[in-house]
């Protein structure tokens, strides 16, 4: 199996990163630090392994890392530029 | 709606199975009765949770079959045979069982009848789930926007929701089927998979501006959504969702 044929999209982690943010996140867009290309965070690749690495569908920089753990769960996001929460889906 | 749709924390709660209906020789169509469910949109899904006697979990997300309305949701599971949670939900459930689950999840890949048509709708196998419930929801608001959905299915006996998708079509839905492997005798349909030129045929055309929901296996996806690109569509009218080998 390759690994494009592993590859999910923000959809698949939505409830995850609603658990994170507390507020739907799949419409949010992200900035990628590498290529400066904006997306839904819906519409970045996903990959999952020991834990969840989005990456910019244009250039495959990773974005953001999830790693839940027993103590808690762990996000680096020093691929992501800017997130764009919508205000209207702010609670 | 979108009030209700957004609501931010998610909390678990207990779903009571009030139905379960056979689509195919794989699917199956489970009806839950969820107290308190907030309502939901056109696409958006559910987190399942199962919990064996260890305290040992798995969590899955399933698209949300029906249209919005009341506290009732419906979800229809393919079994994998190699999955942790699909076969435990196809075969295992019964009327009156309870499991878990969190919703509604999701805003991306979401329909709203007053964002109107065209609309075209590429499905592979059970992907077709969440574009049934952006059907089912078009009916129910009464919108005539133009819809079309482009199905493809192994063989005619694993179309899912073939009668339903029948009985609803007409009145600016159309429904196109394509069957990959094996095909009735006399079927004068679609017998490949899909690509830019039925494509091309099946769907509004690039200048139209149509809004696009791709949902299938990540390959399928991806090479519906390379095609329609090439086709002229802008990537950014051009919804997909995939899921991977490792669900069920």
């Amino acid at each position: 199996m390759t690994t494009d044929a592993l590859r999910l999209d923000g959809n698949s982690v939505a409830g995850l990163l609603q658990e994170i943010f507390g507020t739907e996140m799949t419409t949010a867009v992200g900035t990628c630090g590498g290529c400066g290309a904006s997306e839904p965070l819906g519409a970045v690749h996903v990959y999952r392994g020991a834990g969840v690495v989005l990456r910019c569908p244009h250039c495959a920089n990773p974005l953001v890392k999830i790693v839940k753990s027993e103590t808690g769960t762990w996000i680096g996001s020093t691929g992501l530029r800017t997130l764009m929460v919508a205000s209207s889906t702010v609670d | 709606m979108a009030g209700a749709a957004v609501l931010g924390r998610l909390t678990w709660r207990v779903a009571n199975v009030v139905d379960v209906d056979v689509e195919t020789s794989r699917a199956k169509t489970i009806s839950f009765d969820v107290p308190g469910w907030p309502g939901h949109r056109a696409g958006q899904h559910v987190d399942v949770r199962l919990t064996d006697e260890d305290g040992y979990q798995a969590e899955r997300s399933y698209s949300i079959a029906s249209a919005p309305g009341g506290t009732r949701i419906e979800l229809t599971v393919e079994r994998l045979d190699d999955g942790e949670v699909s076969p435990y939900l196809t075969d295992e459930l019964r009327t009156g069982d309870r499991i878990e689950l969190r919703g509604p999840i999701g805003g991306y890949f979401v329909w709203e009848p007053d964002e109107g048509g065209p609309v075209l709708l590429v499905g592979g196998g059970s992907g077709v789930v969440p574009l049934m419930a952006m059907i089912r929801r078009r009916d129910g608001a009464g919108s005539t926007a133009d819809m079309r959905l482009l199905f493809s299915s192994r063989s005619w006996d694993d179309v899912i929701y073939r009668d339903e998708l029948e009985r609803r079509s007409g009145n600016g839905l159309t429904v196109v089927h394509t069957l990959t492997r094996t095909q009735p005798p006399g079927w004068t349909g679609y017998s490949r998979r899909i690509d830019g030129a039925m494509l091309d045929e099946v769907g509004p055309a690039p200048d139209q501006e149509p809004h696009v929901f791709v949902c299938g296996p990540t390959p399928f996806v991806e090479a519906v959504a390379d095609a329609l690109v090439r086709l002229g569509h802008q990537a950014h009218r051009i919804k997909t969702e995939r899921f991977g080998p490792t669900g069920g």
